[in-house]
């Protein structure tokens, strides 16, 4: 019991508020409040996660993002003490976990199937943990009727959950897994089951609950939109390792590896060869793009190296005149348009065969008709747009 | 609708006639006045009133009554835990020993099992004295042996079905192992531990060949009696006696169908 924080909102948000100037993950030296140490776990001859070390900080809302089989599920498992690791240790709030049992953990879980009680109404689903702490009847009636008016759920408290919707369900969920305060909330796939617009709202409404509560969410998520949305920070995970840790806009505009721009949103990747070496820039002949590419940011790479230079397609622009620069300039035949409503996707297939994807916003209502099947046109990009990738 | 063929309305009419016949022609017997089963001697009660008089088919009734309920409720308590460890367990040394060993009754011969309990228990008495002589105690380890198999086939398929976040959701708010047990898991499974219980009580009741053979003097239960009874020749309150039987069974059937129906239909709200 004393394991659990009983942080009062108003309390959380003055330490929010603290720590909003800068961030503590940015922070040299901050303490984390999770540590994983050199996870690793393995079922049989399957390794699962594979020597995963990662620190997350109070108050964060820390994504694990990765398709399926890539151990981010098994390794929220672990935070939560349903999996035990092979070898390496995980340390909550400076207390090692292992050995911890399940119900002894300052953590509550939210499942991906909500998991509600069918037999209990949403009252005694929401008021269970508490029960089991030994809350007095009272004391848990006006906590449970506080929880299920914050996710405005307080009229619904007499239904059983085969008679809510998806969106009701989730909200239940949730309040039933912040019933008891706990330090650090998972999420395993919180909107999965939701429908695009509830999503959208829900995605929000999440943020904005755990900034109040001041409590550190994991979420666990196969949704790169729904990770950039929510996260503080986002570890993409794949074949049991974390490959990059980082903030949202960072894992999108510098990603450290091919996995990663290629998972993280869509991404054209040239293969070339290093020609041109500088301090701060680099000149990268590719026989892809059939030109020389250029980048201006610093890149740890040799002479000869053989690279990947990832751009993005919203950051080409394409056009019926050659704009005469000298790199980052290719010319091509479009294939395949697609009309999306707020933004255009071309598939252009350049003079050497390469396919090159470029998304153009549909700021004025005609704009998407001045470029069409079979018209030449130019793509071009800046020099500080383009990641050049080494691995 | 579509018109049925002739083909089709006379087999149905012929399956209803097969199964309800001799049925109907035993609740309408029952109410014969003639002292002779066959002949037809106009409506009377007299038999039920005959049957609460006969002493020895209410003993017998009772007897065989406590045997089922105890035997049905052991059972229950026995399979669950056999249903537990097969489905929960994961793999261990001699799971498949004990899992072919919990299903053998149900297919094993009743008059082997029936024969092989009767060889245990007198071996058992010969060497520790123990059960001492045979009646209702061996009868009900009897039942409670091959009803057990029935209850741990019908719990285990109810656990496989069962998400198991649900658990794993009750132990993170803070559920240890019993009070997870008590609180979620029985609860969700109760349905099949009712089933089991009701079929139990059934099999124990109905059963006549296991009893013959572990049931001592002066314990019969009442199909032994009804046995008995009939090789002397059929005598009308045997009548009125499978009269009340087929009624309670009727009433315990279409209880039990009511009840799957709701399940079924709170199931598909659910989905």
């Amino acid at each position: 019991m004393s394991l659990y924080t009983a942080i009062e909102p108003e309390q959380a948000e003055a330490c929010a508020d603290g720590g909003a100037s800068v961030p503590l993950w940015r922070q040299e030296g901050a303490e984390p409040f999770v540590k994983i140490e050199n996870v690793t776990k393995k079922f049989g001859d399957f390794t699962a996660v594979d020597n995963v070390s990662l620190n997350i900080y109070k108050n964060e809302l820390f994504c694990l993002l990765g398709g399926s089989g890539s151990g981010k599920s098994t390794l929220l498992r672990m935070l939560a003490g349903f999996e035990t690791a092979t070898s390496g240790r995980i340390l909550i709030d400076g207390v090692d976990t292992s050995g911890i049992q399940p119900w002894k953990r300052p953590v509550n879980m939210m499942f991906q199937s909500y998991a509600l009680f069918p037999h209990l109404t949403v009252t005694e689903n929401v008021a269970f943990g508490l029960r089991r702490e030994g809350v007095s009847r009272s004391e848990t009636k006006q906590r449970v009727a506080q929880m299920l008016d914050m996710v405005q759920m307080g009229h619904l408290g007499k239904r059983k959950p085969n008679q809510l919707s998806g969106g009701q369900r989730q909200r239940i969920a949730l309040a039933r897994s912040l019933i008891k305060r706990p330090k650090l909330l998972l999420l395993d796939e919180p909107l999965g089951a939701l429908d695009k617009k509830l999503r959208e709202e829900t995605q929000f409404e999440l943020i904005n609950l755990q900034y109040e509560l001041g409590v550190t969410f994991v979420v666990v998520t196969h949704d790169q939109e729904e990770a950039m949305t929510l996260a503080t920070r986002i570890g993409v995970m794949n074949q049991g390792q974390i490959v990059q840790t980082a903030e949202p806009h960072e894992v999108y505009e510098y990603p450290n590896s091919r996995f990663v721009a290629e998972f993280v949103g869509s991404v054209n990747l040239f293969e070339g060869k290093v020609v041109e070496k500088a301090p701060g820039s680099v000149r990268i002949d590719s026989r892809d793009a059939g030109t020389t590419l250029s980048n201006n940011h610093g890149i740890d790479c040799a002479a000869n190296q053989v690279v990947n230079v990832a751009v993005r397609p919203e950051k080409i622009s394409i056009s019926h005149e050659d704009p005469e620069q000298r790199d980052n300039c290719v010319r091509g035949k479009i294939e395949d348009v697609a009309y999306m409503g707020s933004l255009s996707l071309f598939r252009v297939r350049l003079d050497n065969g390469f396919e090159v994807r470029v998304t153009k916003p549909n700021l004025m209502r005609a704009a998407a008709e001045r470029f069409t099947w079979d018209d030449l046109v130019y793509l071009s990009w800046d020099e500080d747009s383009s990641v050049v990738l080494t691995s | 609708m579509k018109r049925r063929s002739t083909f089709l309305n006379v087999s149905a009419g012929m399956g209803f006639v097969f199964l309800y016949a001799p049925i109907i022609a035993l609740i309408i017997y029952s109410f014969n006045k003639s002292k002779l089963v066959t002949v037809w001697g106009g409506w009377s009660l007299k038999w039920y009133a005959e049957l609460f008089k006969n002493d020895q088919i209410i003993d017998a009734a009772l007897v065989s009554v406590k045997i089922a309920v105890i035997s049905a409720t052991l059972a229950v308590v026995l399979g669950t835990l056999a249903g537990f460890v097969l489905t929960r367990f994961g793999r261990f040394r001699g799971k498949m020993i004990l899992s072919g060993w919990t299903t053998a009754p149900l297919v094993m011969p009743e008059v082997i099992t029936g024969l092989s309990l009767l060889l245990l228990f007198v071996a058992m008495e010969g060497m520790f004295g123990w059960p001492s002589g045979r009646g209702t105690g061996t009868v009900i380890i009897a039942h409670t042996t091959f009803c057990l198999a029935y209850v741990a086939v019908i719990v285990q398929s109810r656990l496989v079905s069962l998400d198991e976040t649900l658990e794993e959701a009750a132990m993170d708010l803070g559920a240890r192992p019993a009070s997870l047990f008590f609180l979620v898991t029985l609860p969700l499974i109760a349905p099949a531990l009712v089933s089991g219980w009701l079929l139990s009580f059934t099999l124990s009741l109905d059963d006549l060949v296991i009893a013959s053979f572990v049931s001592g003097p002066g314990d019969s239960t009442l199909p032994m009696v009804i046995f008995s009874k009939v090789r002397l020749g059929v005598s009308p309150e045997v009548n009125a006696l499978a009269t009340l039987m087929i009624l309670t069974v009727a009433v315990g059937v279409i209880a039990a169908v009511f009840q799957m129906r709701r399940q079924h239909r709170s199931k598909e709200i659910q989905e």
